[in-house]
């Protein structure tokens, strides 16, 4: 189940390119590096590059970190009741780390987890791994230019991960539904700006699950998708 | 100047949409159907990235049979579902891609 992995392996190309753009954009190596650890967000970090290459409104340019990331809210909100055992520190520290794949890596190991006692390590350490490797790599790219062939397509491991991650969990029609939804809807809406797709794809596949939900199961219990 | 102050409010904000959930749903007792909607979260959020990733990547359409990241997917869907192993899943899809874009 180790998930940490490709999920890393992917995220190089991602960050070297960063680097090798916001190079070519004109932020100098500090500031190109350092926004990869005070922002660390991958798509916000490329859509920034390119509005601040552009010379665009700094105010412009947060509000659209702000909507390019606004999908992030919904990990936190989901992943908000096991982390309220938490002390302030890790609550902030986990907050911090929480990307698409620290998420991901995270809830696949989650649900199979026997003690919610230690379940946040699961987080910090997919995080911990991706957060090196995407300093690691961005350094890569502003120093050595984005190097990695792009015919190694490595990043599609990251698709993949999520493939491996949801496939085994589409066990009902809730479940079915939510994710052909979400597909369905990524795709058509797959010009609109800033991942302004994503977050709709993803509220529509919500909704579609929900649906898809008997309102009121007859034992009371939810409807589960084991990941 | 202006350029470190971009940067530290593109970082505020991403932290902000990360970490205010993490307080403010303190001892806030969700309903059942906000928590049967969250349940739905990774499924929704995680097929709509791989969709893009797969049927647009780029932020292109390629829909078409040269596209093999389609069939790759395809491919490590099943073993996904056979395994439920993740990397059995990413080697059985980053080897079909390989293949298939061997140069013929």
């Amino acid at each position: 189940m180790r998930a940490e992995i490709p999920l890393a392996i992917g995220v190089i190309p991602f960050a070297m390119i960063y680097g090798a753009l916001a190079t070519s954009a004109g932020i100098g190596a500090l500031p190109a590096m350092l926004m990869s650890s005070i922002v660390f967000a991958g798509a916000s970090q490329f859509v920034g590059t390119r509005l601040i290459g552009s010379g665009a409104n700094p105010l412009l340019i947060i509000f659209t970190t702000f909507v390019v990331n606004l999908r992030h809210a919904l990990y936190s909100v989901a992943l908000a009741p096991d982390v309220q055992r938490l002390s302030r520190g890790w609550r902030i520290l986990l907050a911090y780390l929480l990307t698409d794949e620290a998420y991901a890596g995270a809830v696949a190991r989650y649900a199979n987890s026997e003690s919610p006692a230690t379940r946040h390590w699961f987080l910090f350490g997919t995080g911990m791994t991706l957060w090196s490797t995407w300093q690691v790599s961005t350094a890569a790219g502003i120093f050595l230019g984005a190097n990695v062939p792009s015919s190694w397509a490595l990043e599609f491991t990251l698709a993949l991960t999520f493939i491996g991650i949801v496939v085994p969990s589409l066990r009902n029609w809730p479940a079915i539904g939510a994710a052909l939804t979400a597909a369905v809807i990524a795709i058509a809406t797959v010009n609109l700006p800033y991942g302004m797709g994503l977050m709709l794809a993803a509220l529509a596949g919500i909704t579609a699950g929900m649906l898809l939900s008997p309102r009121r199961a007859a034992s009371g219990q939810p409807v589960e998708v084991r990941l | 100047m202006t350029l470190w102050l971009t940067l530290f409010g593109m970082g505020a904000v991403t932290f902000l949409i990360r970490v205010v959930p993490f307080f403010a749903l303190e001892r806030v007792e969700l309903p059942d159907r906000v928590r049967q909607a969250l349940v739905f979260v990774p499924v929704a959020v995680l097929s709509a990235i791989v969709a893009q990733e797969v049927l647009a990547p780029g932020g292109g359409y390629a829909l078409e049979t040269g596209n093999h990241r389609i069939l790759a997917s395809f491919i490590a869907g099943i073993v996904a579902w056979r395994t439920k192993n993740v990397l059995a899943t990413v080697a059985a899809g980053m080897g079909a891609l390989w293949l298939l874009n061997w140069p013929a």
